[in-house]
């Protein structure tokens, strides 16, 4: 069957925030959880149904499953436009994925005031599925931002140390980012005088009458400002590690998973298309300010971290950099690169965040001195939290090697010397994160960690935990060993647009 | 306008041109007239008569949208009868009907006659409406006095509170000292005018259209520069823009709850609509654009930062809620400027006043509800714990804070958003970066507000706060639960689908 009977793309969307209105409105907490199970499968479903046949669909320039819906301002060129194109595709699968997991554990977790907890869940969910498959720029801005907005009231309510000075911080540096992104985008809107947000009108427009070089280069910098600040760039990265360090788990995990990479996703969908001269003024900035600021300060920070969720945080912030070097190389193989190594630093930080809790429900603690030895009273566990860290350092075998090694390959053409540098933080990576994996199960236990074990002996994994880690070790590993099931659609959707940056 | 016109006008049967006001009127004074007749058992009746009679006016608005004086001129010019006119009619009528929903609850914690609250705001309601539609600087003038001096008597209405009067005293001579201000920008403009010395003199200066037409033939006359200014002025006083926005913190503290929504919504969209209708594409003072156009940036610029810097710091939530009106009147003044060349910025003015309408009275409501018998002592620390006692409240709160911030879903955010591209259109690029910065700080204090009501160990109970306890809150009503329910959903319903609203945008 590779037609449904209604639109894969708005049943993600809508299933997730329909429930959220119900339980807002009072639906009793039994069923709240029964169907929250439903909510979270059914854009997981429909995502993997996207992916599996994304090439047999028919496609408008480059996009499939493409359905148009008027909110009332199709005056001012504004629709809730849906469809999936070559990059939004993985994403919106990644983006399945990883809520399904997040969601699953967030039912088992207990969490105080559930019900509120898994409203705002659902809220950041279907605000995500939407993310992707807008085709339209304002309603790809309008459902980040509504995913956003339950990450500040979780950290607030939910977050661990800190929490409230977090949440602020939080709140201030995104929006900051956000406003910033959105006049970029209206600049744009303007500009073009194509009056249209359409994404695909927009680039016919523009590819037929492109903005003067100065222009691009000034909305282009707006983006990357803006976009930068979402997607942590150094220096405007220290909310992340501090947000992660108190966000209850499932919210860390889809928003360093998923949300984060909003903004690279905005760079690559809407920047470099529609503003190809733009990329060519700032590459080198930028993409000086990823290696020596995200990839060199911030790993050698990471290493530093004596805190398990904060170390977590910053490698998060130091592999956007290499996110940020793919793009600024500009080339097909960059850009690809970028979209596969996002789709697995979603799945591979996702899957950390959720052992990192599971650790210290075990251990009462984060601070990585305090620890030792849990490999031999947790063994499952130990064997998750270690293949996750290879995946995250991108050992061959995981999708992560593949989206570092044709980001490396790209940028050897750029610049052989920021390569160097960059394949630099690949030891740095390795050398926090193992020593992390270290210092958590192997080694002998500290003193405390057997007054901890004594009191209150750790258990292995329980199936709460371990079936939705199962869930993204497995799609790690499969996309890891078939890279060609993402890579095909992204090159094919990639082509036209890094050629007319080479073009240039 | 002669006896002779009165006949002529009673003969053409122009009077149905201000029906709804003329309703309105006689609403009010049946209030009066019901309280003498009805036993005393009954008065708890006249509040819900009035909130009847403003939705059957609005009804019959909505039924009669087009009306056959609709774009006509009536009463020898004094009103003219446009779309936006019909617009900010409804507008009033929803809040004067949210009003008498917010008074109910509030006036009940007083020992208050209740009745003659009602009539005098259904009067200023009626002023309103007048004053929406003026064309004409007498209309203008009559109207803004009803309205202020209806105001005064509401804004000290609790008469045994001392800051009540105090807000009542200020409120009187900062009105008084700008409707003089007004009135001597008229009476400049209309000495000017009639100059028989200058081209396309006119002995008709009251009326917009030729008083446009003189100054169209004077580009650059310096008395009529003066009265312009003059004019802005008075006008500035009524929307609490920077520099006339000091009395607003101490009026809107001191007032009740609902009155200061009153202020805050409905007065700031008089104000908004005479701006318009003056500054606006066609207005009076279109062809000055080379004199109100740095003025109306300056003062839109000093609004927005002023607002949102000044409530950084405050406690009192009517003090934060006044002086982040502010600075929304600030985004609402972008937005006239940007109306001057883009057609797009009306519509997004409109929008973004029925946007801030819906957010600011669920917000109000719900300060209605928690506020004690002390109605001027509102804090932020009172709002601890809301969400765990008071979840409805809580998230009604949320929603409406949150669309007054800016933050999609929400309406309020499809306002900022459009009047942002109406400004960018319009090449306000500096303006557009203030505000940018404005909405950033605007987060911080909207959000400490959101946090107050729903974070845990937000206050550490300390012999200090045994002083300010808490003061226990209203339980919600029928009426009040559905219609503050209703305001919630209104404000993400319109966040995510305009409907036919969208369409004010493509208007003109």
């Amino acid at each position: 069957m590779s037609q449904l009977p209604f639109d894969p793309l708005l049943i993600s969307i809508a299933i997730p925030l329909a429930l959220a209105l119900l339980i807002a409105f009072g639906l009793p907490k039994r069923w709240s959880i029964r169907l929250a199970y439903v909510a979270f499968a059914v854009p997981l479903l429909m995502a993997l149904h996207t992916w599996w046949h994304f090439s047999a669909q028919p496609q408008t320039a480059g996009y499939a499953f493409l359905t148009n819906y008027t909110t009332g301002l199709q005056g001012i060129g504004i629709s809730l436009k849906l469809g999936l194109n070559g990059i939004s595709m993985p994403l919106f699968v990644l983006a399945g994925i990883v809520g399904f997991a997040a969601g699953l554990y967030a039912i088992r977790s207990q969490a105080e005031r559930l019900k509120i907890y898994l409203m705002l869940l659902l809220i950041m969910q279907g605000g995500l599925m939407g993310v992707f498959a807008s085709v339209d720029v304002f309603f790809l801005y309008f459902f980040h931002e509504l995913a956003l907005i339950p990450t500040f009231i979780m950290v607030g309510i939910w977050g661990g140390r800190d929490r409230s000075y977090a949440a602020m911080k939080l709140t201030i540096y995104l929006t900051a980012g956000a406003m910033i992104s959105l006049v970029g985008l209206i600049a744009l809107y303007v500009k073009s005088g194509a009056n249209t947000f359409d994404l695909i009108a927009l680039k016919a427009h523009l590819a037929a009458n492109p903005l003067p070089v100065t222009l691009q280069e000034n909305i282009f910098g707006l983006l990357v400002f803006g976009f930068g600040i979402l997607v942590s760039l150094w220096p405007l990265h220290t909310w992340a590690p501090l947000g992660y360090g108190a966000a209850p788990s499932s919210n860390a995990m889809l928003h360093a998973g998923v949300l984060k990479k909003f903004g690279l996703y905005g760079l690559i969908q809407v920047g470099l298309p529609l503003l190809p001269a733009g990329l060519t003024h700032w590459a080198h900035p930028l993409a000086w300010l990823a290696v020596v600021g995200n990839v060199l300060i911030v790993g050698l920070i990471t290493i530093a971290q004596r805190d398990l969720k904060q170390m977590l945080g910053y490698s998060s912030v130091m592999h956007m950099g290499y996110a940020f070097l793919g793009i600024a190389a500009g080339s097909t193989l960059g850009v690809g690169g970028v979209v596969l190594m996002m789709v697995a630093h979603g799945l591979s930080v996702a899957l950390l965040f959720l052992l990192a809790t599971s650790i210290y429900q075990r251990t009462q603690t984060f601070a990585l001195d305090e620890m030792g030895g849990l490999a031999s009273k947790t063994p499952v566990l130990a064997a998750f939290f270690v293949s996750g860290t290879f995946a995250s350092i991108g050992l061959p075998g995981f999708a992560n090697f593949w989206g570092e090694l044709t980001i490396f390959i790209a940028l050897w053409k750029f610049s052989p010397l920021i390569t160097a540098l960059a394949v630099a933080g690949v030891v740095i990576s390795a050398v926090y994160g193992l020593r992390a994996a270290a210092r958590v199960f192997f080694g002998p236990a500290t003193e405390r960690m057997a007054d901890v074990a004594t009191r209150n002996p750790p258990t292995d994994l329980a199936w709460s935990e371990k079936i939705p880690a199962l869930i993204l070790l497995f799609s790690l590993l499969f996309v890891g060993f078939w890279p060609k099931s993402m890579s095909e659609p992204i090159n094919a959707a990639l082509t036209p647009a890094a050629a007319a940056v080479v073009a240039k | 306008m002669n006896l002779e016109a009165v006949k002529l006008a009673a003969a053409d049967n122009l009077w149905t041109a201000i029906l709804p006001e003329l309703t309105l009127a006689c609403i009010a004074l049946f209030l009066l007239v019901l309280e003498i007749v009805l036993p005393k058992q009954h008065h708890r009746l006249i509040p819900d008569v009035a909130a009847a009679g403003i939705l059957g006016t609005l009804a019959g608005l909505c039924l009669n949208w087009h009306p056959a004086t609709l774009g006509l001129d009536t009463f020898n010019g004094l009103l003219h009868h446009g779309l936006a006119g019909q617009v900010m009619r409804v507008f009033f009528l929803i809040a004067a009907f949210l009003v008498c929903v917010l008074a109910r609850v509030s006036l009940a914690k007083q020992p208050m006659p209740r009745v003659e609250f009602y009539h005098i705001l259904l009067v200023v309601t009626g002023a309103m409406m007048l004053l929406a539609q003026s064309n004409h600087f007498v209309m203008l003038f009559v109207a803004l006095e009803t309205l202020t001096i209806g105001l005064y008597v509401l804004v000290s209405y609790f008469r045994t509170s001392a800051a009540s009067l105090e807000a009542g005293l200020k409120y009187l001579v900062m009105g008084a000292l700008s409707s003089g201000i007004l009135l001597f920008g008229i009476v400049l403009l209309y000495g000017v005018a009639g100059n028989p010395a200058l081209p396309a003199h006119t002995a008709q200066a009251f009326n917009y259209s030729e008083l446009a037409r003189f100054l169209a033939a004077n580009p650059h006359h310096f008395v009529a520069s003066l009265g312009i200014v003059f004019v802005l002025a008075g006008v500035a006083f009524k929307i609490g823009a920077f520099p006339f926005q000091i009395w607003v913190p101490d009026v809107y503290q001191g007032a009740p709850t609902p009155v200061t929504a009153f202020l805050a919504v409905a007065s700031k969209g008089a104000g908004f609509a005479v701006l318009l209708s003056l500054c606006g594409p066609g207005g009076a003072f279109a062809s000055y654009g080379w004199l109100i156009t740095p003025i109306l940036t300056v003062m839109a610029a000093a609004t927005i930062l002023f607002g949102n810097i000044a409530a950084l710091t405050q406690h009192n939530v009517k003090r934060l809620i006044g002086l982040s009106g502010v600075s929304h009147a600030g985004f609402l003044l972008l937005g006239v400027v940007a109306a001057r060349t883009v057609p797009m910025a009306v519509g997004a003015i409109y929008f973004y006043l029925f946007a801030y309408l819906i957010a600011s009275f669920a917000v109000f409501g719900v300060m209605t509800h928690l506020a004690g018998e002390k109605d001027a002592d509102q804090e932020l620390e009172h709002y601890a714990g809301l969400a765990k006692e008071r979840p409805f409240l809580a998230m009604v709160l949320a929603v409406g804070l949150g669309s007054l911030a800016g933050i999609p879903p929400l309406a309020g955010f499809m306002g900022k958003f459009f009047v942002f591209i109406a400004a960018y259109q319009a090449g306000a690029r500096c303006m557009l970066a203030i505000a940018v910065v404005g909405v950033v700080i605007s987060i911080y204090y909207y959000f400490g507000w959101i946090k107050a009501a729903f974070f845990e160990s937000w206050t550490v109970s300390t012999a200090a706060n045994q002083d300010t306890a808490k003061p226990v809150p209203t339980p919600v009503g029928l009426i009040a639960g559905v219609t503050l329910g209703a305001l919630a959903l209104a404000s993400l319903v319109l966040g995510f689908y305009q409907g036919p609203l969208g369409q004010w945008l493509t208007l003109r």
